[in-house]
């Protein structure tokens, strides 16, 4: 197979790769300059058609969201951008705003183009404090250079782009979330619908999109649809709902591997060529014992199942709950499925915002189970009250507003099918994983 | 302009920015005047807050309050939900250890329990002298670098409890 020729990631080497100056020489913002020149509705359906799906997690068609916009509406719209990232794993949006910050700008101005937007918010997680700096620059470039404010490129487009930063939550990765957030509220995920689309920020139609879908909108102006669909893997002809998974995409490795790092491939790589390819092996020539396919709400795949193709569709088809970010932590045969678990609840049960009660008490629900199993006070039927915990909370069973609980209960889920051996055999020897230090750690 | 006769009624009847006559009470309503009283730059006007002051001090955020015509409960009520509001003042120093998942399986809790010990304090907590406060986050994004520690806002990568120690330890009494 030859090598794949990074897209996204193409500059992101180069010296001084934030700059306008540099990403101009480039051939930067030549794919505004084109979406300019065609009509509102011809970019949505090119986008349409070259089948890019939502970055952000759950993989919806990018354009056919925005078609879902009220037609003829008299404005505003808006268009946020989800840069709030915050799956434990997942770094590739960090990498993209902060070495290559006019990429992002260009896919913004060219979704705006799309959507008859005139203002776009970038919500930005606090905890990037360069890519604070490094975007704040960049909208000033732009500012300065006539590519942003009233008149781009001399074709009467306005548009403003505001940067706004979070506060550390989670939940502000939800897109009702992430607008209440805006809005300076608490984050707490929306009732829908009605959706985004309809009724979001302000109470204006709003479109809210990840940062590497829109980075991904600029190169398929470029390069165009046959360029995007000549990656990625084709619809399953005997699934009706798969819409093929379709482009490059950035899989962040980490965990227990010898070179962790962020790479672009074609969708639909191997768990087990990632691991063993780019990640350079496990480390300290281990084996690998559960691999985290997409950001830890995605559940994990088992030591048998890393032939399992990361598209959209790949890792539902053995029990994850689906791609997520993409972002794949190895965890090795020494690690304790039980602490890892442990972890995952104890993180969900913090985040969990709190307005529905299965999330909020399911996930501290779960989080105490495993202190008591970790204590070495654990009983056999605690595995099965995990799972129904679990399997009781969610958009899924029809019990809570947003998918953080889903996300909270997959990770579950998997472990007690997967991994339920090891968990019958800690629990049965009695053994505690928990020092002093920890039990202060667990009490916090 | 109608923009402009609202701050200038806003004004008038507050009088000076605080009784207190700190000027930092100043400076936070020329960042809330920048953003128009307006009650959705709530989050930013407690990130310029917390720059100026340390922390959220009940009185601090009756004064937002009032200027943004906000109940006080929802300004209450956003600084306990976001993890980066402090009610309590921090330390001089901070140290914050990710607990994200690669950073865990990493050792993030080897990290933990050895700053533990060497201060004194648990995670969340400030030393007594105020020289440091211990804090615990989420992924920090740096899951390349796993385990990640921000020391003063600095991220450093790759950590073990020895070379953090030798870290902190400069700040601390029994160090």
């Amino acid at each position: 197979m030859p090598r794949f020729e990074p897209v996204l990631l193409k500059r992101i080497d180069k010296p001084n790769s934030a700059a306008l100056a540099g990403y101009r020489a480039d051939g930067g913002y030549t794919a505004l300059k084109k979406a300019l020149a065609m009509a509102p509705d011809d970019v949505t359906n090119l986008v349409k058609d070259s089948g890019l799906r939502g970055r952000g997690g759950a993989g919806f068609s990018a354009g056919a969201k925005w078609s879902f916009l009220p037609k003829n509406h008299p404005g505003p719209i808006y268009l946020c951008v989800n840069a709030d990232e915050s799956e434990p794993g997942t770094f590739n949006n960090r990498i993209l705003m902060e070495q290559d910050p006019h990429q992002l700008l260009e896919g913004i101005a060219i979704a705006c183009h799309a959507i008859r937007s005139n203002a776009a918010y970038i919500y930005l997680r606090y905890e990037y404090g360069r890519s604070y700096r490094v975007l704040d620059a960049a909208i000033k470039e732009c500012y300065a250079a006539g590519l942003l404010g009233e008149n781009i490129l001399g074709t009467g487009f306005k548009l403003d782009v505001r940067l706004h930063r979070g506060a550390g939550a989670y939940i502000c990765g939800e897109e009702t979330g992430l607008i209440e957030s805006l809005e300076g509220k608490r984050a707490w995920p929306r009732i829908k619908p009605p959706y985004p689309a309809i009724e979001g920020l302000f109470r204006k139609p709003t479109i809210v999109n990840n940062v590497e879908t829109l980075c991904c909108v600029t190169h398929i102006l470029t390069r165009g649809v046959e360029w995007f669909k000549s990656m990625g893997v084709p619809p399953d002809p005997n699934n009706k709902r798969d819409q093929g998974s379709y482009g490059p995409k950035l899989y962040c490795i980490s965990g227990h591997v010898n070179k962790p790092c962020c790479v672009e491939l074609p969708l639909g790589v191997m768990a087990r060529e990632l691991i063993d390819v780019h990640g350079g092996g496990v480390w300290k020539g281990r084996k690998a014992k559960a691999v985290v396919p997409g950001g830890i709400s995605m559940g994990f795949l088992s030591a048998n199942e890393l032939d399992t193709k990361l598209d959209f569709e790949g890792p539902g088809k053995v029990g994850c709950l689906g791609l997520g970010t993409a972002a794949v932590v190895v965890i090795d045969d020494q690690t304790s499925m039980v602490d890892v678990l442990y972890n995952c609840c104890r993180f969900m049960s913090h985040e969990s915002c709190g307005q529905c009660t299965p999330c909020r008490e399911g996930t501290a629900w779960m989080t105490k189970i495993l202190e008591r199993i970790r204590t070495g006070r654990g009983k056999l039927e605690d595995i099965d009250l995990l799972y129904e915990v679990a399997n009781s909370m969610g958009i899924i069973p029809g019990t809570t507003i947003c998918g953080l609980a889903d996300g909270a209960a997959w990770p579950v889920k998997n472990a007690v099918t997967k991994f339920r051996g090891e968990f019958e055999e800690y629990i049965r020897s009695g053994r505690s994983s928990i020092t002093p230090a920890q039990q202060l750690m667990a009490a916090h | 302009m109608a923009e402009a006769a609202k701050t200038e009624v806003i004004k008038k009847k507050a009088g000076p920015a605080h009784p207190s006559g700190d000027k930092r009470f100043k400076l936070l309503e020329v960042t809330m005047k920048r953003h128009q009283f307006r009650s959705d730059a709530l989050i930013e006007v407690m990130h310029a807050a917390q720059e100026l002051f340390g922390f959220l001090e009940v009185d601090l955020m009756f004064f937002i309050a009032r200027y943004l015509k906000l109940p006080p409960s929802r300004v209450f009520g956003v600084a306990t939900f976001y993890n980066l509001f402090s009610l309590r003042p921090k330390g001089e120093h901070t140290c914050v250890l990710c607990t994200g998942t690669a950073c865990y399986v990493k050792g993030a809790d080897a990290l933990l329990d050895a700053v533990e010990k060497l201060a004194g304090i648990k995670a969340g907590e400030t030393t007594e002298d105020g020289k440091l406060s211990l804090v615990t986050a989420r992924c920090l994004g740096a899951c390349g670098i796993a385990p990640a520690v921000v020391v003063d806002g600095t991220v450093k990568g790759l950590e073990t409890p020895d070379s953090l120690v030798q870290q902190l330890k400069g700040w601390l009494p029994n160090g």
